[in-house]
């Protein structure tokens, strides 16, 4: 497959315009599921996990739905097009470089669904989408679920579940994360206090990329901690309630932001479009907290020509595998840096012309 | 920091000083509380006894209150045994949740809070119990209940 096709798209997942999509940029669910007869990735040999490839894109191939899923051979890949599909959030780091062996992903053009192959699980199912959407991606998922079913035989335990290779995961096999912009619960300082209140009802907070990764940009990613024990939709209706306690949080926050210091927000926000249209040399960190200003300033009508769809493209396409791709060859560290300014700088020029 | 039990956030630290030796305990606040390091209030007092047992042996109960040494369990499937799965965090196969069930169920608990699953089954596990379910009920000459089951049965096959 050549992933240069992908590079002008922008998954579904960011479009930016879901449901709550001020404050709640995408749902994404993922289901870990094994073969009953294969071991798992830390027992299994090549020809093993050939086996599991074998199958998996087998049953991939006919699970039909609206897009058919392409699969793609993440050993074979080049560095860069592995980070590549990382920061579109179609692998994780883990199958992009904290395995080896054979490994691989099967998605839909639309970069809606995507089954990563040989991952610390068989198989990991992931559905995303833009917006609070946590019932769509679960219907999506079930459903994919259930087409895979038909064709693989899982390994299901009466007592335990599904069962997985960690036993952090077995039972359901779910995580559902919703990857929620909170820039003013963090320029409030109220960003700690709720996220002690998570971690007291068991849910856990990530940054962007998911497990050990810096919140940057004011992105959250918050997702369920038990899978066993209960069903997915309670698990999913637990999770649904907290969001919608965090996005009043959040947009009451927006609101003290808009009546206390209009005029500050205002001047933040021009700087930060300021900053992104002129610099000669930006870090990818940089760019993304002066974006998340950015998109803020859209929701609070502090901004205007500018589409949410917009600044999520930006978001992507300045990271650095996403950059190397544009520029069609490697960049080094400097040289990513002067190459993130020119394409921001170009990108809102072009932004500023169509106004 | 991650509490040196389970893998939620630490959120109680506790340092020991004896013989110039420093030794640091960090645990999440439900594994404190599970080693009665947590006083309820309003009795202050910590449980001296029970800290020392943590600090010297954190990963272990008492002696007083070990268990008779069993054969360690493996599994005649991958060959996983408990102390390699603690060490990496990872089963071999689907085996090892009976071969090694007793070693699992308290890690289930800790974790989940639950030992047993409540959500999706596979259709093929369904459609066998519906099978099961249709016999008893013909036995039982309970026939709605068994054309129920069998419409059931014929819908998801």
């Amino acid at each position: 497959m050549n992933l240069d096709s992908l590079l002008p798209n922008l998954g579904e997942w960011l479009r930016g315009t879901g449901p709550e999509s001020d404050v709640v940029v995408s749902t994404r669910i993922r289901l870990a599921r094994n073969l009953a007869d294969l071991p798992f990735a830390t027992r299994a040999t090549a020809t093993h996990k050939a086996d599991v490839i074998r199958l998996a894109k087998e049953a991939v191939a006919k699970c039909g739905g609206a897009h058919p899923l392409e699969y793609a051979d993440v050993q074979a890949m080049s560095p860069l097009d592995r980070q590549f599909l990382v920061e579109r959030q179609l692998i994780s780091r883990e199958l992009a470089s904290g395995l080896d062996g054979p490994r691989g992903v099967a998605f839909d053009p639309t970069e809606t669904v995507s089954v990563m192959v040989n991952e610390e699980d068989h198989l990991r199912l992931q559905v995303l989408r833009s917006g609070f959407a946590l019932d769509e991606a679960w219907r999506d998922i079930d459903r994919l679920d259930d087409a895979l079913e038909q064709r693989l035989a899982y390994a299901f335990h009466t007592q335990f579940g599904y069962l997985t290779a960690c036993p952090t995961n077995v039972g359901t096999g779910m995580r559902a994360s919703v990857m929620l912009h909170l820039p003013a619960l963090g320029l409030t300082k109220q960003i700690d206090k709720v996220f002690r209140a998570l971690q007291k009802i068991n849910l856990a907070v990530r940054g962007l990329h998911g497990e050990g990764s810096r919140a940057f940009g004011d992105l959250y990613q918050i997702s369920n901690h038990v899978t066993l024990g209960k069903s997915e939709a309670k698990i999913l209706d637990e999770i649904r309630e907290v969001i919608v306690t965090i996005m009043q949080y959040e947009r009451q926050a927006r609101a003290a932001l808009m009546k206390e210091r209009r005029q500050a927000e205002h001047d933040r926000v021009a700087r930060a479009i300021g900053t992104l249209g002129s610099a000669t040399m930006i870090t990818a960190e940089e760019t993304m907290e002066l974006l998340s200003a950015v998109r803020l300033g859209i929701h609070l009508h502090l901004l205007d020509g500018i589409p949410v769809t917009a600044v999520n493209q930006l978001f992507i396409h300045t990271q650095s595998a996403h950059l190397q791709k544009l520029a069609g060859h490697a960049l080094g560290g400097e040289e990513r840096n002067t190459a993130r300014a020119k394409y921001l700088k170009t990108r809102l020029r072009d932004l500023d012309s169509h106004k | 920091m991650k509490c040196q039990i389970c893998d939620a956030p630490a959120t109680f630290h506790l340092t020991d000083v004896v013989n110039k030796k420093r030794r640091e305990l960090h645990l999440c606040e439900r594994c404190a509380r599970e080693r009665n390091l947590i006083p309820e209030p309003p009795g202050p007092q910590i449980d001296l006894k029970a800290l020392m047992g943590l600090l010297t042996n954190p990963f272990h109960a008492p002696p007083a209150l070990a268990p008779e040494p069993a054969p360690e369990p493996v599994c005649a499937q991958c060959g996983m045994a408990v102390p390699e799965f603690k060490a990496t965090g990872r089963l071999g196969c689907s085996h090892d949740y009976e071969a090694l069930r007793p070693a699992l169920e308290p890690l289930l608990e800790r974790i989940h809070r639950a030992m047993t699953h409540a959500g999706k089954t596979p259709r093929a596990v369904r459609v066998s119990e519906w099978k099961r379910r249709l016999g008893a009920a013909v036995a039982a000459e309970n026939y709605e209940e068994a054309a129920r089951l069998r419409d059931l049965i014929r819908a998801h096959e």
